[in-house]
This record gives structure tokens, C-alpha cells and sequence, in this order.
């Protein structure tokens, strides 16, 4: 077992600890703090996987942003949120079941393929060909225009949505 | 050297926890929370991918990456209604949510 390897379990069992936590633990703020600490995890898999721009995304724009809207909508809808009643829906066993089949047939599948190995060499530069590509017109720049749409019309109907009607002042 | 099945039974388990999540918590909040754990184990997916069948092409993390815009997207909107939600409603409650029920 290498040292990647070892990396490897560690980084994965911590992410899925914190993971768990995050689906079953009753303070929703607790399951958010975990949700960063999954994410931060998540974040070292990527540095395992030579993608040091997406570990770099990740902790910038999930840890940074969406992870601490989340504490905000949490603490925005405090009052219900108390630890009061069940935090489970009556029918959470059929979830669990489900969740549970989906992963045994999933890693069984997994398992019987074979799958390629690691190629040989470095990935190089890969921020500057990510760069590039995004922007050239032979490559991604049409999705990357239409992503940079959605989360303009997101923005503008998250305000819109969000935004307290006049007859309920 | 790591196999790519790994990566892939982790992001496997990752993404079941978030179904669980999904299916089996009442509180909108935590529904979304594990929209966002499914959404990483796609990345994760993603990326392990890209690393092991060809990474000189950066077709794998150009997708990420639009998940990660889609991922964020989704994020402000989910939490914008929830917040519209709890202003009107007074609730958060996947069940007391029922307007649009027949």
C-alpha cells in the first residue's frame, strides 16, 4: 500500500464520516459545520486527482459560498428549526432501503469492470489549457457563456423570489 | 497508485448519503444539503475520469465546471424559495408544504 493509497482512505473515510453527519445529525447548523468539513474532504480528493483548479473551486465557491448561504438560510428560519419533533419523515426507512440498494448494486458494478490505469506522466499545465479552452470558440466557450446566463437569471430570481411581496407589509 | 474504482465506490457512497438525505429528511435546508453532497459525488466522478482516461483533453473539468455554475445556481434559488416559503408559510417542513398537492 503506497502512500497515496493510505492518503487516499483517510481523506475518503473522513469525507464520508462527515457526510453521514451531515444526513443524520438533528442541529441543522451542526449538519451545516459537517457539510463544510465533507466538502473540505472532498476538496483533497481532487488534490489526490492532480485537479488543483477544482480543489481550489471548491473551496472557494462551495465552502465559501454556497455552504455559508446555507448557515444563512438556516439561521434565517431559526425558529422552526429548534430541535423540537421529528427530523425524519415517516417513511425515512424506504429512503434508507433505497440509498442502501443503490449503493450495493452500484459498487458491484464498480467492481465487476474493468477499469482503465493511471496513465503514465504528468498532466502538465492543466489551469492554462482549462483556461484557454473555456474561452476558445472551437471548444467550450458556448457552454461557458450559457453557465455565466444561468447564474445571471439565478441571481436575478433568487432577488425576485426572496424578496418580500407589498401586500404582506 | 490508487484504482479508479475507488474513487468511484467513494463517490458512490457519497451520493447515496445524499439520496437519504434527500428522501428521508423533513427540513428543506437539509434536502438541499443533500442535493449538494449528490452534486460532488458527480464531480468527484467527473474528475476521476478525466485523470484516468485522458487527461491532456480537459473535457472533464470543463464539464465540472459547469456543474459547479449549475450547483451554485441551484443553490440560490432552492434557498430563495425556501426563504419566500418561510415568510409566507411560517415553515420549512417538507410536508407542510403542500400547496401545490391535489
Amino acid at each position: 500500500m503506497t502512500a497515496s493509497q493510505i492518503f487516499f482512505l483517510l481523506f475518503a473515510s473522513a469525507t464520508l464520516v462527515a457526510a453521514y453527519l451531515v444526513v443524520t445529525v438533528r442541529n441543522l447548523i451542526h449538519a451545516a459545520l459537517w457539510l463544510v468539513a465533507s466538502l473540505l474532504g472532498i476538496a483533497s480528493i481532487f488534490v489526490l486527482l492532480d485537479a488543483s483548479f477544482m480543489a481550489t473551486v471548491e473551496i472557494v465557491l462551495y465552502i465559501g459560498a454556497i455552504a455559508i448561504l446555507i448557515v444563512f438560510a438556516v439561521m434565517l428560519t431559526r425558529r422552526v428549526m429548534e430541535d423540537v419533533g421529528p427530523q425524519r419523515t415517516n417513511t425515512w426507512w424506504f429512503g434508507a432501503i433505497l440509498a442502501i440498494l443503490f449503493f450495493a448494486s452500484a459498487s458491484t458494478l464498480i467492481w465487476l469492470t474493468q477499469w482503465p490505469t493511471l496513465p503514465e506522466g504528468d498532466v502538465g499545465n492543466t489551469v492554462l489549457i482549462l483556461g484557454k479552452s473555456l474561452v476558445d470558440p472551437s471548444k467550450y466557450v458556448v457552454p461557458f457563456e450559457i453557465a455565466s446566463v444561468l447564474l445571471i437569471v439565478a441571481l436575478i430570481g433568487s432577488i425576485a423570489v426572496a424578496l418580500p411581496s407589498k401586500q404582506s407589509e | 497508485m490508487i484504482p479508479l474504482a475507488w474513487y468511484l465506490t467513494f463517490a458512490a457512497a457519497l451520493f447515496c448519503l445524499g439520496l437519504y438525505a434527500v428522501l428521508a429528511r423533513q427540513n428543506a435546508v437539509a434536502i438541499l444539503m443533500g442535493i449538494e453532497l449528490m452534486l460532488n459525488a458527480v464531480i468527484v466522478n467527473l474528475i476521476a475520469f478525466w485523470r484516468y482516461n485522458e487527461p491532456e483533453n480537459v473535457s472533464g473539468q470543463a464539464f465540472a465546471i459547469i456543474v459547479f455554475a449549475v450547483a451554485a445556481a441551484e443553490a440560490a434559488v432552492g434557498l430563495a424559495l425556501i426563504i419566500s416559503i418561510y415568510r409566507r408559510r411560517e415553515t420549512v417542513m417538507a410536508e407542510e408544504i403542500d400547496m401545490m398537492k391535489w
